[in-house]
């Protein structure tokens, strides 16, 4: 099963370290990553592997939400199907 | 595949634009609790919607956590009471007690379904099961009643017409100290649809399968976002904007209804593509007409723009989703959307003006608080009007109208929360007794007969 990290917020240093300690840490395996900076904005999109992962979708995306909080970015996880709904005819 | 913008559109819609998913309601038949005595059905039914129902609240909350969408509401609709206390229609209150009390167990807003389908003529165990209604209301929570009075097919029953005239007002004196609240629970609906999510006037169809699962999906902030990128649009690409916006939304709601249903076992019924409004900033069916070019919602110029949407709304949805039904189109309650209730504050839109968007949009006179001391035949003729609307453009039509105990023009109501306020607004005092009193029915329109 595959989800979407959604990384957003002011840049600053060691974003991508946390993000992805964190995910190793809860045995999630980052498959894609895209980030962009646009003036002082950080984004960064990840496709991730959740199959192997140590807790569920729902508990993961909670996890990441707040995770977010703690270093003062947004982060979001959700299930890839969504996307694909939304923006697939 | 997706592309990073989509990702980032998504996200925005939800963190910025209220994207939500309304309501997951589940419809069920109580058609198998039915027995001999009043007592056992109301204990067969608790037990029922209890265990039919028992995972919808923690499952909509795993939805909403893998997705990255809230689902605001959790709800039950269910057989048309009237139906199975038909026996014992005087005890039918039981019944209603016992749902309301399911829908404390389960942890739901709203349980619809405490209705009676009378579009033709009035049984005598409907008449007694109308008259439960203000009672029932008053003394419960969470359960919500309606009443259909009409439909194309049959004509209006100006029987009922009369009795929901009296009905609203009662149910609004019963509950006084809440500003009249058991009216705000209660609908009058011409052509009411079986398989509607949205509340108050939700209950689950004899035609159904037995257990369903129906989804209503909102979003008019992500409307009128989309529509704020394209200030300078004619129409035409205004309406292709809505189209391609409801389309998204109704992909989401579609996606949420068919994983609910595979897990909560039931049948995936349909998915609703309402915008509907809430009282909070930015989440506003008047707002996005105002976006559209209206200065004021309810200045001239609103229908048409309202229409535009509704048919939008409908056109991205029909491709976006397998399975739409419901009423799907754009709610227009006052109470419930801050812009409507803007403009009924400032005095820019009037009941009259309502009632003419009612003839393009979803529904009805939704959510209005008139003075308490409105006569009930003038309740019942504003119902007939709408009803009339109704079954000549073969459309749903619905009224919930708050004649709020004490209160008269320039007084406020406040039912907190998803029900939200409202000013008290005007009606015309003209006497509509003689033309109620008569009775009867009004007969189907010619149009009707179309077999």
């Amino acid at each position: 099963m595959r989800a979407v990290v959604t990384v957003t917020g002011k840049d600053k240093k060691g974003i991508i370290a946390k993000v992805s300690q964190f995910l190793a840490e809860r045995s999630v395996n980052i498959e894609d990553i895209s980030q962009t900076i646009l003036g002082e904005y950080f984004a960064m999109i990840m496709l991730v592997d959740i199959s192997g992962a140590s807790t569920e979708l729902s508990a993961l995306a909670k996890d990441c939400k707040e995770l977010g909080e703690k270093i003062g970015m947004s982060i979001y996880m959700q299930h890839e199907d969504i996307f694909n709904a939304m923006h697939n005819v | 595949m997706f592309t990073n913008f989509d990702v980032l559109e998504t996200i925005d819609m939800v963190q910025k634009e209220h994207l939500d998913i309304r309501t997951i309601t589940m419809g069920i038949s109580l058609l198998p609790c039915i027995r001999e005595t009043a007592e056992e059905t109301a204990l067969a039914v608790y037990d029922r919607v209890c265990s039919k129902a028992k995972d919808i609240v923690k499952t909509a909350e795993s939805l909403s956590g893998e997705y990255g969408i809230p689902i605001v509401n959790k709800r039950v609709s269910v057989t048309p009471v009237s139906l199975i206390t038909a026996a014992f229609p005087e005890k039918a209150g039981l019944v209603g007690k016992a749902l309301d009390n399911a829908a404390k167990t389960l942890g739901i807003d709203f349980l619809g379904g405490y209705s009676a389908l009378v579009h033709k003529a009035t049984a005598a165990y409907e008449r007694t099961f109308i008259q439960t209604i203000p009672e029932v209301l008053a003394t419960t929570d969470r359960l919500c009643s309606s009443v259909n009075v009409g439909s194309t097919r049959s004509g209006i029953n100006m029987e009922a017409v009369k009795m929901m005239g009296e009905t609203f007002k009662e149910a609004a004196r019963l509950t006084a100290d809440k500003d009249g609240i058991g009216a705000a629970k209660l609908v009058a609906f011409c052509n009411a649809v079986e398989d509607n999510p949205f509340m108050a006037g939700a209950f689950h169809g004899v035609g159904e399968a037995d257990v369903v699962v129906n989804v209503g999906v909102s979003g008019p902030g992500v409307v009128k976002h989309a529509l704020e990128k394209i200030p300078e649009a004619d129409l035409t690409d205004a309406a292709e904007m809505i189209k391609r916006t409801a389309f998204k939304i109704t992909r989401a709601g579609q996606l949420v209804a068919k994983e609910a249903a595979k897990r909560l076992n039931a049948q995936f019924g349909i998915v609703d593509l309402s915008l509907a409004p809430t009282p909070a900033m930015g989440d506003s069916v008047a707002q996005i007409l105002e976006e559209l070019g209206v200065e004021t919602v309810g200045g001239h110029g609103t229908t048409a723009a309202l229409a535009m949407l509704n048919d939008a709304v409908k056109k991205g949805g029909v491709m976006a989703s397998s399975r739409v039904g419901g009423l799907s189109g754009a709610f227009i309650p006052v109470s419930e959307d801050i812009g409507m209730i803007q403009a009924a504050e400032a005095g820019k839109i009037t009941l009259d003006k309502l009632e003419a968007m009612t003839c393009v949009c979803s529904v009805g006179l939704d959510m209005i608080a008139i003075s308490g001391d409105t006569p009930a035949t003038t309740i019942s003729a504003i119902i007939a009007d709408e009803a009339a609307i109704g079954m000549i453009n073969n459309k749903t039509t619905a009224v919930r109208v708050i004649p709020a105990p004490n209160k008269t023009v320039g007084d406020q109501v406040n039912f907190g929360g998803l029900l939200g306020r409202a000013p008290v607004m005007p009606v015309h005092n003209t006497d509509s007794s003689r033309l109620i009193n008569r009775g009867g029915n009004i007969p189907a329109p010619i149009h009707s007969f179309k077999n």
